[in-house]
């Protein structure tokens, strides 16, 4: 082979290795880009989760902070008139004497509160505003806040006549002032408070008569329309808490022994395989649909009572049956068959073997699935509109026939109040308090899948 | 009050004849040569169990006929001019009775016939409630005596417990049926009921949503699907749009590339999206994602309305997000590694595999996750309440206020439970609709998915 030849042949193979190179980076690049995109996809997701509970955050916290007037009230028993608390005579009836009883609460609900408060706040007003209307006075006080008052005293009938430090929830509106969450540069005609109550709420503000304080009353109040401020959670919570509680008393019991027929009893045939395309299925039958169900089922037909948590568990039973039955499934099917096959060969019956040995190894991951069962019900909320849960409920249910709401659904009726310059801040709160709530669930599930779950 | 007796007394009874049938059996068992088939416990458990089941029949049984027998008994105390009233009112009266009966009271003065039948009632439930409780628990006694006359040695007490175990057993299991069935009976009942005001096909064709108000009457307003329809295929479809670029690359990056330290962290924070309650969403959706799509619009010189399908859609397909990427997750480690191996060891680069191998193998299971998310996009519902502007006029501008089929539900069905008017029953007839779509999805879906894991199995 000439010298000629070998250099004809080294060119196209240059050539050729030049074309690979080439290609070889371009398809590197490619391969580089491919990644990139994968990995902003990763944190695009991780992003909304930070934007989701940053806003969350943000917008809820404020709420738990509200503003507060400390005032030293002067419960004078002139204003009070009301006498002493009645006492049972010897001789006299119960009857008699829950009449008197009633006389005397009826006689302290008629004392005017507003002007023992008005009183209170002029004390502490400084002097160029001595000649503030009254109206004015009183709008800066939370208007639920009287009551709270009068309960104080029907608790304790010895506070008559003495001075007391109390702390008062001010109006949603001076609260809305003073956090600035209204625009204080709009004209008076679009101003939710009066001139008179914004000269007030500063001067106070400034004097530190009122501050924000935590706000307890988020927790333990009930919802409340005629007084914003003092709208709180509790009756929501105890709403959501009934319903759970019927959901754990039947979704439990019935989704667990379902699972154990299905994986450790069914004979293969067709009904079990009917079983199983209905639990699957069901599993991905929207919420509302079982909303529809109850209504009609429960509702129309059964004739239970409207907005109560028997109904809004029962129906978030039957909606959470197929993940209890799934995630129960799940469970035992993880228990390797040598366990199965060790009780089965030393004599135990098949029912034996499932009780005695399947399920006390199952039930870490049992728990787990009623944690996330339950989880999952509890931010349910379609289904428990459709059942009258989002009738407005001003007092705590006291058993699960009785009406009520629930958190989400109370999330769902804050954030349509009209007064949202206040409520978007309570919504959040709620919002914040439900998270809370369920991460705090599914943290339990993890902790005891981590340490009781056995890995084989 | 009688019904804590009953259960006081079966229960009662249970553990007595736990305890006698225990001490029968070592009486029986002493005396004999034969060695005892079943354990001590299993032959209390029996006595136990034929205690409950005849009592529990009787209650139901008893239960069934209360209604009935009450009528009758009040109906026959009636005066017949009353008996001939209107349904209507006579179901006044009977309330009337009732709240006599029972000691509520009733407001105003009670017609002499009404007192005659209420006292008539109430010696009827305390003759009812008498013979209840006695019968609860002679059948509760007789089923209790005759199991304990069965035990012997060679009674298969287990095998009979058992299987009444095993029977309850498959009675939870039917409570899945016993759902289905509740859900179309009643949606179908209803939607039927709807039909007979409305003509189906006014219905699935009409173009125009305008249900009035009930007070209006029967066939006053406008019954047409396709707007809210519409509404939902498009914000269904923006969120698909969101969720499925994110979340398959997503689940590609973590099942091929991800250190295990990032996929140990970042695949549970993602995973947080779908645990969060779709009413936070909606509200995320209608107090931040809206204003701020809007001043974005306004920014780039869009008409972007703050509630419009977009924003239900985008916020939907974050929602969706996890959904897509832990189906195609699991999916894409489910392809054989012999295959990404193959195209590996042939020169290909690893995106190369990705996209011309592992994908296509991954593709039914892929199309199967993606039909499951069109499903949940379908039905969800709080976020479109709250951030799609309830509009429900039949428009193609995603930037516009929008409806759906399930914001309609719940606009038809919340605070008014009169089921006798097409506004409220058509709420069914919607609900038939999403359920047939969902229910045709998934069944497709998992049609697929279970195909594609046979392939690799």
């Amino acid at each position: 082979m000439s010298a000629t030849d070998t250099a004809s042949a080294s060119a196209p193979v240059d050539n050729q290795l030049g074309a690979v190179r080439a290609g070889l980076k371009r398809r590197h690049a490619q391969e580089r880009r491919f990644q990139m995109i994968g990995l902003a996809a990763v944190f695009a997701a991780l992003a909304m989760v930070a934007v989701l509970f940053g806003s969350v955050l943000f917008k809820g916290m404020p709420a738990f902070w509200q503003s507060t007037l400390h005032l030293q009230i002067s419960l004078n028993a002139d204003v009070i008139d009301v006498g002493p608390p009645p006492v049972q005579k010897a001789g006299q009836n119960p009857a008699e004497f829950e009449a008197e009883l009633t006389d005397w609460r009826r006689a302290l609900a008629r004392v005017s509160w507003n002007k023992i408060l008005e009183k209170a706040v002029r004390g502490v007003l400084p002097a160029d505003l001595a000649d503030a209307k009254t109206r004015d006075i009183v709008g800066i006080v939370a208007s639920g806040e009287r009551y709270a008052l009068r309960d104080m005293v029907l608790e304790d009938p010895s506070l008559i006549g003495q001075t007391i430090d109390v702390d008062l929830l001010a109006d949603a509106n001076v609260d809305n002032w003073l956090k600035g969450n209204i625009d204080r540069s709009l004209g008076q005609s679009r101003q939710q408070l009066s001139p008179g109550e914004q000269e007030i709420a500063d001067a106070l503000a400034e004097k530190g008569v009122i501050t924000q304080s935590f706000n307890t009353g988020i927790f333990f109040n009930v919802d409340s329309r005629s007084s914003p401020a003092s709208a709180g959670l509790a009756g929501a919570f105890m709403g959501s808490l009934y319903m759970m509680l019927v959901v754990i008393m039947l979704a439990v019991p019935i989704g667990v022994a379902s699972a154990i027929y299905l994986e450790e009893f069914a004979p293969t045939n067709r009904f079990t395989d009917f079983i199983e395309v209905n639990i699957n299925n069901l599993a991905a039958v929207p919420s509302i649909v079982f909303g529809l169900l109850g209504a009609s089922i429960f509702i129309n037909w059964m004739h239970l009572p409207l907005s109560a948590p028997l109904v809004g568990g029962l129906v978030l039973t039957l909606m959470t049956l197929p993940t209890i039955i799934i995630a129960t499934r799940g469970t035992l099917r993880a228990i390797p068959p040598s366990i199965r096959e060790a009780a089965l060969g030393l004599g135990a019956s098949r029912t034996q073997m499932v009780f005695h040995h399947v399920l006390p190894l199952a039930i870490p991951g049992i728990l787990t699935a009623t944690i996330i069962g339950v989880a999952q019900a509890l931010g349910e909320t379609a289904p428990l509109l459709l059942i009258g849960m989002n009738a407005f409920v001003a007092s705590v249910p006291s058993s699960p026939m009785d009406q009520a709401t629930a958190l989400p659904v109370q999330i769902y009726l804050w954030q349509g109040n009209e007064n949202f310059n206040f409520f978007e801040a309570r919504t959040n709160a709620a919002i914040i308090v439900l998270l809370g709530l369920m991460i705090s669930l599914n943290a339990i599930a993890i902790l005891l899948r981590q340490r009781i779950e056995r890995r084989w | 009050m009688s019904d804590l007796i009953i259960v006081g007394i079966l229960l009662a009874l249970m553990a007595l004849g736990y305890q006698v049938a225990l001490g029968r059996y070592r009486k029986v068992t002493g005396r004999s040569e034969v060695r005892p088939h079943s354990r001590p416990a299993y032959h209390g458990l029996l006595v136990a169990i034929w205690c409950a089941i005849p009592a529990l029949a009787v209650i139901i049984v008893f239960g069934l006929f209360e209604p009935v027998i009450t009528r009758y008994v009040i109906l026959s105390a009636l005066p017949p001019e009353v008996r001939d009233l209107p349904t209507h009112e006579l179901r006044g009266v009977m309330q009337r009775i009732h709240q006599i009966a029972t000691g509520f009271g009733i407001v105003g003065e009670a017609r002499p016939y009404e007192n005659v039948a209420a006292t008539r009632l109430g010696t009827y439930h305390a003759i009812w409630n008498f013979a209840l409780v006695a019968l609860v628990a002679s059948s509760a006694v007789a089923g209790l005596v005759y199991t304990l006359r069965r035990i012997t040695p060679r009674l298969r007490a287990r095998n009979e417990v058992e299987r009444v175990i095993r029977v309850l057993l498959l009675l939870c299991s039917a409570v899945a049926i016993m759902t289905t069935v509740g859900i179309v009976a009643s949606l179908l009942g209803e939607a039927v009921r709807f039909f007979g005001f409305v003509n189906p096909l006014d219905f699935f064709f009409g173009t125009v949503w305008n249900p009035r108000f009930s007070s209006v009457g029967a066939g006053q307003g406008d019954f047409g699907l396709l707007p809210l329809l519409v509404g939902t295929l498009m914000i269904s479809a923006i969120a698909i749009l969101v969720a499925l670029p994110i979340g398959l690359m997503t689940a590609i990056y973590m099942a091929e590339y991800a250190s295990s330290h990032l996929r140990n962290i970042a695949k549970p924070i993602i995973e947080i999206l779908a645990g969060i309650p779709t009413i936070v969403y909606g509200v995320f959706a209608l107090t931040v994602a809206g204003p701020f799509f809007a001043d974005l619009g306004a920014a780039v010189g869009l008409d972007i309305s703050a509630t419009s399908a977009f924003t239900a859609g985008a916020v939907m397909g974050v929602m969706i997000i996890p959904f897509i990427s832990s189906l195609s997750d699991d999916i894409i480690t489910q392809v054989p590694a012999s295959m990404r191996d193959g195209s590996l060891g042939l020169g290909a680069t690893r995106s190369e595999t990705i996209k011309r191998v592992i994908l296509p193998a991954a593709l039914p299971g892929i199309v199967g996750a993606f039909l499951l998310a069109v499903s949940r996009a379908i039905g969800e519902t709080m976020i479109v309440v709250l951030a799609a502007g309830n509009s429900p006029v039949l428009r193609f501008n995603p930037f516009e206020p929008s409806t759906s089929v399930t914001v309609s539900i719940v606009n038809q069905l919340t605070g008014d439970t009169d089921f006798a008017s097409p506004q409220s029953l058509v709420a069914f007839a919607l609900g038939l609709t999403l359920f047939i779509m969902t229910l045709g999805l998934n069944v497709v879906a998992l049609y697929i998915v279970r195909k594609y894991r046979e392939q690799y199995e």
